[in-house]
């Protein structure tokens, strides 16, 4: 294969040394996100870990030697580790033909659908596994019954994160050449050997990043695992257990080791993979790639992976959505009616639409923290190849491979000088940016690494200075991959990740809290509402996507 | 540019953490079930210009937990919701202030209070099996606990898992407290029993009851562990208001809950703490607490809404355990269980 190899080129760069501003600017463009993990990642950890290995205040490691000899935890950690390989393989597997056919083929209705993907990712796993118990449950439509088995947190992974695969690696994927595996067609490749050997080694860097996300994410699986687990137990859950009802904290500091160690060495695995594979490719603007499906042959290949991502993802959906209509007399709004009756008059109250705009305004403050800081981090790790770079890219996911509960219940003990900020409603946008960063990250690292040299060289050598070839070719370039990451920061926030269930809020209800108080008591209002709004989230989370998508940056082209 | 703009966002958002409290108001952590009428609360500002700000997060264990995590510099002033299953453990961690509320004299008998003042019961709710009404028409319902091992019964009761959920180690402690351990039948094959005849184990309440229970959300399980208010509840938040409830409180086997609240050592506003735990165990209050957390008030003057006098019954009696028992029995009870439950 005949592509530019960048490694070399970026070893040897045609770069003057950097000036002092230069060098004092990157530092910056370092510290920035260095000192945000410092504060509301590294620092809050290593507190509540040390406040378990050291009560009161000399370390002891017994813990350490009764987990490691315990069967019962080390068969949690292996099914752990096994369950989330598996499920990492068979949503790669089950989402990549859907990736494909959003990114290579133009067709109405494309870009909502794309959109609509994302939905899933942000439900609540209470709200899903009642449609799942539904479907695949002992009464179950499909007369299969999966409950408790590892087939249906499989089925429930795929489901949840099926968006990660189809944005994280669509996104490069759009952007392809599509001339080179054409070529490839004319030389006699057949269409699979073109794929293989042409589109999947410039995937790879995608895949790979799409891969580490997904599995970072079923690793730490929790509420999966609680809904339709049926007593299976993954790290995360006896995290959960031992720090917030057992209160043995010794063995939860030490499973949230055992849990990092496990995610890093995953990430640094990947990071070096990255490094090594990232090839410099020409991209063009997906509206150039992306085309009508040709004759009944592609319309059908199109028509049945769409049809087949309807099953997997819209099945469920549709049946919560169907619920949230279905009243006692038939189909109807009474649900959607009441909304704003639940809990009137009392602190359970919501304005369902307060509650939109506190979910949505989180979502945007949250947003905008994991793109200022993911995009400060990523020109790090895309631009300097070293040792640091690959440690720093390791250390920025970790947060998403980190307990919740141990970061929530860190920032407890940790936050409360020099200004108590353990009740503060701050707390809640930067605990969905520190799961939303990576999201950032990820989708603007192979990018930006892709980005041509010789396209900077070819602006630089026109006589465009370092800061005209930035603004006309990376910024146009980088801000596409960009609005995908924050419109996946976007969904992480709506989805109400990481930490914050874990933290004392003051009274600003958002959708799935809002949810989880509308299921927290009995009755068929009850449950219809948390339906009602479940779909409410759905609709909020789609549109707040497809504006984000739509987003350009002005005169920047169709990148 | 967009760092000067984040500094602005960071110092904005600071600011707005850091308006301390002032003194006139004071901080209430509780779990996410905690609610109060508007008007009572308001009600409390107006009488004592003190006004309260509600923290709420996760279950009873995880506030008990967080607040021994705290513990001397408290993110708040007054704990609402250690229940009798943590109330040990908060105690031994010398969690709270004395304090005697006037009116504990006036706390009905079954509901134990603490000699020495440190917290104050507030309410009690009784983990009770339910049942779907409309599923026992030419069978009659489980009357008592070993009833459900009963093949009539087979396939037919979800729980929670005690591991993860409050009501489902209220439940087993329930089966603790009536087999007993060590005895001819005790609860470790009462539990087998119930395995063989094919009971579900649901991760938490809401799974339980909107997933697998008939009446929730239309699973295929007629039976599940909830709360005697649970009936009520159906009648209150039915589409239409039916006559009577849809589902009924086993009064055999239930499990005592008793909530209570405490004044958090080193909280700075000890004054405005008591006037809460005082008004907490005012009539106002307690006649409240039915309708906005569907539990019972413990005060003997409190009265009842009419749902509630209608729709169940107050089991005469429930199980107890001693909370220090469970505090020291709770991980190998859960153990046991699971072994012998889920493996």
């Amino acid at each position: 294969m005949d592509l530019d190899r960048s490694p070399l080129r970026r070893r040897f760069p045609l770069r003057t040394p950097p000036l002092l501003r230069t060098r004092l600017i990157r530092g910056g463009v370092a510290a920035l996100p260095l000192a945000f993990l410092a504060v509301f990642f590294v620092w809050p950890v290593v507190s509540i870990i040390w406040t378990g290995l050291a009560p009161g205040g000399s370390f002891d490691g017994s813990p350490i030697a009764k987990v490691l000899t315990d069967g019962d935890l080390l068969s949690v950690a292996w099914f752990t580790l096994w369950q989330a390989a598996l499920s990492t393989v068979v949503t790669m597997v089950v989402a990549l033909p859907g990736a494909w056919v959003l990114s290579r083929f133009d067709f109405p209705g494309r870009s909502v659908i794309r959109a609509a993907v994302t939905v899933p990712f942000v439900l609540p796993t209470v709200v899903v596994g009642t449609a799942f118990l539904a479907l695949l449950g002992p009464s179950g439509a499909l007369g299969l019954d999966l409950e408790g088995t590892v087939w249906a947190i499989l089925a429930a992974h795929v489901f949840f994160n099926y968006a990660v695969i189809v944005r994280t690696v669509g996104g490069l994927w759009s952007h392809l050449d599509p001339r080179l595996e054409e070529a490839a067609r004319a030389l006699g490749a057949s269409r699979w050997q073109a794929f293989r050997t042409v589109t999947l080694p410039l995937l790879r860097p995608a895949l790979a990043a799409a891969a580490s996300l997904v599995f970072l994410f079923t690793f730490t699986s929790f509420g999966v695992i609680l809904v339709i687990g049926g007593g299976l137990s993954t790290l995360e859950v006896e995290i959960y257990r031992r720090t917030t009802q057992l209160f043995d904290l010794p063995t939860a500091a030490v499973l949230a080791i055992i849990q990092m160690i496990g995610v890093t060495s995953v990430l640094v695995a990947y990071s070096r993979y990255q490094e090594r594979r990232s090839t410099e490719i020409s991209l063009r603007p997906a509206a150039e790639v992306a085309r009508r499906p040709r004759g009944w042959r592609e319309w059908s290949i199109v028509g049945g992976v769409l049809g087949s991502m309807a099953l997997v993802l819209g099945t469920p959906i549709a049946l919560l959505i169907e619920r949230s209509f279905r009243t006692a007399d038939g189909y109807g709004l009474a649900f959607y009616r009441s909304l704003d009756e639940m809990g009137r008059g009392t602190t359970r109250y919501v304005d369902p639409v307060a509650a939109i705009g506190n979910s949505l305004g989180f979502a945007v403050i949250a947003g905008l923290i994991a793109l200022v800081i993911g995009l400060a981090a990523a020109s790090v790790v895309a631009y300097r190849s070293s040792r640091a770079s690959r440690w720093f890219d390791a250390l920025l996911m970790l947060p998403m491979g980190t307990s919740a509960v141990t970061i929530g219940f860190g920032f407890l003990v940790a936050l409360d000088a020099p200004i108590d900020l353990r009740a503060s409603i701050v707390l809640v946008p930067i605990a969905h940016a520190l799961v939303a960063i990576p999201f950032v990250v990820r989708s603007v690292v192979p990018v930006m690494r892709s980005v041509r040299e010789r396209l900077r060289e070819a602006a630089a050598v026109l006589g465009a200075s370092p800061g005209r070839v930035r603004r006309e070719i990376d910024v146009p370039i980088v801000a596409r991959a960009a609005a995908v990451g924050f419109g996946f920061a976007i969904a992480v926030s709506l989805g109400e990740f990481g930490a914050t269930a874990f933290i004392a809020r003051p009274d600003t209800t958002t959708l799935p809290v809002a949810i989880f108080r509308a299921l927290g008591l009995p009755g068929a209002l009850n449950f219809g509402r948390a339906m009602a709004m479940s779909t409410i989230l759905m609709v909020v989370t789609a549109a707040a996507v497809l504006v984000v998508e739509r987003f350009r940056a002005p005169g920047t082209g169709e990148f | 540019m967009r760092r000067m703009a984040v500094a602005a966002l960071a110092l904005a958002l600071l600011a707005g953490a850091c308006g301390d409290n002032p003194p006139d108001s004071v901080r209430l952590i509780t779990h996410e079930s905690f609610a109060v009428s508007d008007d009572v609360l308001a009600a409390f500002t107006e009488e004592t210009g003190i006004t309260v700000e509600i923290l709420a997060t996760g279950d009873a264990g995880q506030i008990v937990n967080q607040a021994i995590l705290t513990a001397g510099n408290p993110v708040g002033d007054v704990l609402f919701g250690v229940d009798t299953t943590f109330l040990s453990r908060a105690l031994d961690a010398d969690l709270f202030v004395p304090y005697r509320a006037g009116h504990l004299d006036q706390v009905a008998a079954g509901v134990a209070t603490d000699p020495e003042n440190r917290v104050t019961p507030m309410t009690v709710g009784d983990v009770c099996i339910n049942y779907d009404k409309s599923a026992f028409t030419a069978t009659p319902p489980p009357s008592n606990l070993a009833d459900l091992t009963d093949p009539v019964y087979r396939g037919m009761l979800v729980v929670q898992n005690p591991a993860t959920s409050s009501p489902g180690l209220a439940f087993l402690l329930a089966t603790i407290a009536r087999f007993g351990e060590g005895t001819a039948y005790p609860w470790q094959d009462f539990w087998a029993d119930l395995r063989a005849n094919d009971v579900s184990v649901a991760g938490g309440w809401e799974e339980a009851y909107y997933g697998s229970f008939t009446v929730g959300g239309g699973g295929d399980r007629p039976i599940v562990v909830s709360y005697a208010s649970s009936p009520p509840a159906e009648v209150i938040f039915a589409e239409t208001p039916p006559d009577e409830a849809p589902t009924a409180v086993m009064i055999d086997g239930c499990f005592r809950q008793v909530e209570y609240a405490g004044i958090l050592r080193g909280s700075e506003r000890e004054d405005a703490a008591r006037a809460l735990i005082e008004f907490m165990l005012s009539n106002r209050f307690q006649e409240d607490v039915p309708l906005t957390m569907f539990v019972f008030p413990v005060l003997t003057g409190a009265e009842l809404p009419p749902e509630f006098v209608e729709h169940t019954v107050i089991p005469a009696d429930p199980a107890g355990i001693d909370p220090a028992l469970i505090e020291a029995n709770r991980e190998r009870w859960i153990e046991e269980w699971t072994s012998i439950v889920l493996r």
